[in-house]
Formats: structure tokens, C-alpha cells, sequence
């Protein structure tokens, strides 16, 4: 039995996320007494696949070709779905990404699989998995197990933790794969990517701003926030209406499900449709002007008072706390 | 041009969960069904794409004769035609899939417009799924959509940015928020969403493969503790998070 991972890079370079669905498949393969194929898909990118080894991969494949470099929908489907063939392969992981959520699907029906999308926990039951995910943006969680010979697994971001690298590096095996044109009918032509900015999907702490915060220019104490911790900048749908965050950033059932180790709302209400999207985070501080605010009910700490002497505070007193270590 | 449309029939967003008793799925007593949100902005790129290049938008939904509602309200909303796939089942993504491919593959549109996932099972494979099945190139997650003699420029939304892909025509698009802002029902959209079509149809449904075994509702976080009410509990806070969370 194997499981073939796979493990996403963008621009040579790997994602966190390919050592969690690595680790993953590591912890599964394990009771399951299953070997861990990781497969690295990319331009020239079995320089950075041998890594991989460190997180549990028994072997790491790199299928390969200059048109590869960018990201494309058939292409990389493609490559997954005929190494798992060629390897037997009955278990495919991939990231719940941009990536894995549009190549996933397409991987499942090339295999004839079930898919379980958006994966929160996995538990081997005898000789099957049971996935946990998410439904109702998080108002449920179902368990699902999967009937077809291959099955294919999607794991959330953030959700399954990596750790370090323990054991040694793999050499990686380059796997030849041909490719006509009609496999690149979809191709990335150009990425533009905000510059050192950590999207809330993959961030491990959070720091989002609502719309009692009353205007884009009150969202530099957010930033600071977020940039002592390392962490990123979140928004209400409220200030995402209001043009003053762009979409990209916002949390909840309509934006983006997030489970960080810490989410910070900053005058942020607590719609239903807001928690939706955050209340499987770890840790949740609130703080709101209004002591009712529904967010208080799902937070573990909470200060009432105006954030906009709360927040600055809070980032002065992080500086300290790290100016101390 | 020919445009298919995907709705998918849906609890509203402000639905408060409970499961039902079958501990498989929610209890959807007094439950406000919609059109799901993303399908919304799906369709009204596909009316923007007829008022631009002429031709017809059909509205498709497989499911339960509930779905015949989301149906009404596509059509109320400017959809020429609806087509109703009749299933009793509870198929999951894969089966779903192949039932829309089935027909689309038979009125052979242009394009065909879905949601970036379904806000009930939040699934977001099913766009994806029907582009395999019919052997067509995709793209997913849309903000914005520029289609001229059969090439097709999408901007998708990625993780901290943005990807520009490249393709042709007839593909599938998985619709985003942000790609526009759906219209309401016009009252004579409403009126004369009454005298169109809908057409229903008996799919084929192949068996399931994901089976959901339960439904929970997440553990309630039960509500932790006011560290303070001024700037001088922000020493606290920081504490806290530090030692008892450990999380800074
Ligand atoms: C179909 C649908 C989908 C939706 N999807 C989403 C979604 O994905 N994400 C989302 O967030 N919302 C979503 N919503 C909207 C949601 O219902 C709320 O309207 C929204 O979350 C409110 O944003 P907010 O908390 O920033 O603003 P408000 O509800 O206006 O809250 C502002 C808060 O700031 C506090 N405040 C004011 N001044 C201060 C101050 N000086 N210091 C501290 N606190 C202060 C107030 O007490 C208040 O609690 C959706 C709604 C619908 C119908
Ligand atoms: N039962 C259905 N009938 C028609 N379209 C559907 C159905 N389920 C999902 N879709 C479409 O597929 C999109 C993605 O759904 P999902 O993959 O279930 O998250 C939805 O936004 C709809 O456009």
C-alpha cells in the first residue's frame, strides 16, 4: 500500500503546506503499515524535493518540464494522476490550496476516487481512513469515509502541523512524463503575488479588523499588530464592502476559513457568518467597545475598551515580552 | 453563445445549524433555503455574457424538487431556461458531477458557469470535476473574466495574490466573489420567470463514494474570560497568551 503525497511548491520553492501533507501521510502510513511517495511537480525542482525525506517521505518523485514552472490546471492533474497510477498508489493527499482544491478534483475523476475536501483530522479505523471536514463554513463537521479503491484526501492548511525534519533526506527519483500542448489548455501567464504579505489561509496567527475601526486609515494599528507577531492582517466582510480591505483578506463564510493557533478580532461584532469562517481557531482574544458583542462568547480573553488605544498597547507590550527573550 | 449555469440549493448563510436526527445531516425545519451565494454571482456573469454577445443562459440544479425554487429564481433573475435533474438520492460531489456533465455534454455550451464551492458542503470540486469529465480546461476561483473570439483570460485568486491563466473557450469557470455584484429579481423578472421553462429530467446517478457516517456541530467554545475593560489589562492579555496559551 502507498500514499502518494503531493507536495506543492511555487517558485522552487516548497510550501509549508507540502511538509504538513508529508507529515500527514507519515502519521496515516504508519498505522496503516503504507509506504510515503512524495511528489514534487515543477520546472526544475528536484533540487529542493530531497527535503521532503526529513518529514517521513519514503521515497520523493519530481516530474519535470520547463512548462511546469507555472502552475497549470490539466498539466499538474495530469502528473499526479499518472504517478499514482504508476506507483499503484491507493491514497492521494494533497493541500486544501488555491492548488490542490482546483487540481484535487480533477485528480479524483482521472481515478475514478471519492474525494474528501478541506480535510480537518484524519483517523485510521482498521484498514480505513475517517476524514473529518468542515460543512456550513464550520457550523458542522462531518466524518466521511471513502468506498472507491483510490481515494483522494485534501488537507486544510495549518490544521495538520509539520514540526521539523527529523529523519534524512531522500534522493529523489526523476520520474519522466510526456506532455503535449493540449495538457497546458489552461496556463498561469502571470502571478502577481503582494509582496511579503502572508495570506490568512496559511498564517498562523491573525489580526483582523472590523468595522469599528471606522475608516482604511485606523488599519495601520492592525498592521503593527500583525507584523510584530508575525502574523497576518484579517477583515470583516463589513470593511471589505466598504473598499477598505481588499477581498483577498476577508474571514468567514463568504471569505476565507481560517484555523490559526491565535485569532485576534479587533472591533469585529461577531456575525454568525464572521465565526463561521474562524471559530475552529485555537485561541480567540476580542476586543470590542461593546461588552455584549457576540465575539466575547467565542473568545478565550477579551478586553472591553476602544481598540484604539487596546491594540497599540497590545503591540507595545509584545515588543517588550519579545525584547526579553 | 450557449452558457450553462449550476445552482446549487442551499441553507441561507445566517442559518443557525442543528442535526438532524439521522446524525448525518442538519434538521431544515424552518430552514430559509437560497440560491447558493457564489452560484448568484456565476449566473450573473453568464447574463452579463449573453447581454454582450447574445445567445441563451440555461440554469441546471440536481437535487430533491426543492431545487425547483433555485431554479425559479434563476430564471427570475434572467435565465432563459431551467433544467431540473431529478434526484431523490444524497449523491456526493463525484455523482453530482457526473449527472451535470451528462447533460451538458448534450446541449454542448460555450461555457459553463458554477460557483467556487456550494455554501452547504463547501466541497468546491464539483466545477473542477465537470471540466474533467468532459475533458475541458478550467479555470477556478474567478475575479475577473475577459472572453473575445474563444480565448479566455481569467484572473484566479491564490494565495496572497493573484494568478492570470490563459485559455479557450469552451471551458469551465468557477465563480468567485469579487468577479461582480449579482442584480436583484426585477418584478418583471419575477412575473415572468413564471411562464419559462422547466424542463425536468431523470439523471443518471452513479452510486456514491463518500459516504458521510456523521454531523456534529464543532465543540462550543464556551466563553472565556474578560481580561479587563481599559489599557491596563493589555499586560495581562499579553501574559496569558504567552504563558497559559502559549501561542506568542
Ligand atoms: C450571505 C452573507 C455572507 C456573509 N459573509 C460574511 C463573511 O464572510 N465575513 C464576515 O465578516 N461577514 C459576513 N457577512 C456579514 C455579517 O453578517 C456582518 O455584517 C459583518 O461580519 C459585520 O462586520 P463587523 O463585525 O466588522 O461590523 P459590525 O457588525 O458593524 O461590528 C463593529 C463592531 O465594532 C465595535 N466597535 C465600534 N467602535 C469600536 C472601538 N472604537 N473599539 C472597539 N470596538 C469598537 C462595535 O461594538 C461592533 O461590535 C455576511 C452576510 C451575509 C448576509
Ligand atoms: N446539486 C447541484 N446542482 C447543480 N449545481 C451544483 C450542485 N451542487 C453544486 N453545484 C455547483 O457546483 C459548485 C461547487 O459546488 P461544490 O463542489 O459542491 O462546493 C456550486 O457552486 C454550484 O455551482
Amino acid at each position: 500500500m502507498k500514499i502518494l503525497a503531493f507536495a506543492e511548491q511555487r517558485n522552487n520553492k516548497l510550501k509549508k503546506t507540502a511538509f504538513e501533507v508529508v507529515k500527514a501521510a507519515r502519521t496515516v502510513a504508519d498505522q496503516l503499515k503504507a509506504e510515503v511517495v512524495a511528489l514534487v511537480v515543477g520546472d526544475s525542482v528536484h533540487a529542493i524535493a530531497g527535503e521532503l525525506g526529513t518529514y517521513g517521505a519514503n521515497r520523493v518523485l519530481a516530474v519535470e518540464d520547463p512548462r511546469l514552472g507555472k502552475y497549470s490546471t490539466t498539466a499538474y492533474a495530469k502528473a499526479i494522476a499518472e504517478i499514482a497510477k504508476k506507483e499503484q498508489a491507493g491514497i492521494v493527499f494533497l493541500s486544501a490550496t488555491a492548488m490542490g482544491k482546483d487540481c484535487g478534483p480533477r485528480v479524483a475523476v482521472k481515478l475514478d476516487a471519492g474525494i474528501a475536501v478541506d480535510c480537518t483530522a484524519l483517523r485510521v479505523d482498521g484498514a480505513d481512513i475517517i476524514a473529518s471536514r468542515p460543512v456550513y463554513a464550520g457550523k458542522a463537521v462531518t466524518d466521511v469515509k471513502i468506498h472507491s479503491p483510490v481515494k483522494v484526501f485534501s488537507l486544510r492548511p495549518n490544521v495538520f502541523t509539520a514540526g521539523t525534519g527529523s529523519r534524512s533526506t531522500a534522493s529523489v527519483e526523476k520520474v519522466p512524463l510526456q506532455f503535449s500542448d493540449e495538457d497546458f489548455s489552461t496556463r498561469v501567464i502571470d502571478v502577481t503575488q503582494s509582496k511579503g504579505k502572508l495570506d490568512v489561509a496559511e498564517a498562523d496567527i491573525i489580526v483582523t479588523g472590523g468595522r469599528g475601526l471606522k475608516g482604511p486609515e485606523n488599519f495601520n494599528i492592525i498592521e503593527e499588530l500583525a507584523g510584530v507577531l508575525g502574523g497576518a492582517v484579517g477583515a470583516s466582510r463589513a470593511v471589505v464592502d466598504a473598499g477598505w480591505r481588499p477581498h483577498g483578506e476577508q474571514v468567514g463564510q463568504t471569505g476565507k476559513t481560517v484555523s490559526p493557533s491565535l485569532y485576534i478580532a479587533v472591533a469585529v461584532s461577531g456575525a454568525i457568518q464572521h465565526l463561521a469562517g474562524m471559530s475552529s481557531s485555537k485561541y480567540i482574544v476580542a476586543v470590542n467597545k461593546d461588552k455584549d458583542a457576540p465575539i466575547f462568547q467565542v473568545a478565550d480573553y477579551g478586553i472591553v475598551g476602544d481598540a484604539m488605544e487596546i491594540v497599540p498597547a497590545i503591540t507595545r507590550e509584545v515588543k517588550k515580552l519579545m525584547g526579553k527573550e | 453563445m450557449k452558457i450553462v449555469v449550476c445552482v446549487s440549493h442551499v441553507p441561507d448563510s445566517a442559518t443557525k445549524v442543528n442535526i438532524a436526527g439521522d446524525g448525518k445531516s442538519i434538521d431544515k425545519t424552518g430552514v430559509n433555503f437560497i440560491i447558493s451565494t457564489y452560484d448568484e454571482i456565476a449566473l450573473e456573469e453568464a447574463l452579463r455574457l449573453r447581454e454582450k454577445n447574445g445567445g441563451e443562459v440555461v440554469a441546471v440544479s440536481l437535487g430533491g424538487d426543492a431545487h425547483k425554487e433555485t431554479l425559479r429564481k434563476s430564471l427570475a433573475m434572467g435565465a432563459d431556461k431551467a433544467v431540473f435533474l431529478k434526484s431523490d438520492t444524497q449523491p456526493d460531489s463525484f455523482a453530482v458531477a457526473r449527472g451535470l456533465a451528462d447533460f451538458i455534454k448534450e446541449y454542448s455550451p460555450e461555457i459553463v458557469l458554477v460557483g467556487k464551492q456550494s455554501i452547504d458542503t463547501d466541497n468546491s470540486a464539483i466545477g473542477c470535476m465537470v471540466a474533467e469529465m468532459l475533458g475541458w480546461p478550467s479555470v477556478s476561483v474567478v475575479v475577473k473574466l475577459e472572453i473575445s473570439g474563444g480565448k479566455v483570460t481569467a484572473e484566479r485568486e491564490i494565495e496572497g495574490g493573484h494568478e492570470k491563466v490563459e485559455t479557450k473557450l469552451p471551458c469551465v469557470i468557477t465563480a468567485q466573489k469579487g468577479l461582480n455584484d449579482p442584480r436583484y429579481p426585477s418584478l418583471k423578472g419575477i412575473m415572468a420567470a413564471k411562464n419559462k421553462p422547466i424542463e425536468e429530467r431523470t439523471p443518471a446517478v452513479i452510486p456514491s463514494k463518500v459516504e458521510v457516517l456523521s454531523m456534529k456541530k464543532p465543540s462550543a467554545k464556551s466563553a472565556g474570560k474578560i481580561v479587563g475593560s481599559d489599557v491596563s489589562a493589555v499586560p495581562e492579555l499579553v501574559r496569558l497568551l504567552h504563558e497559559e496559551a502559549k501561542v506568542i
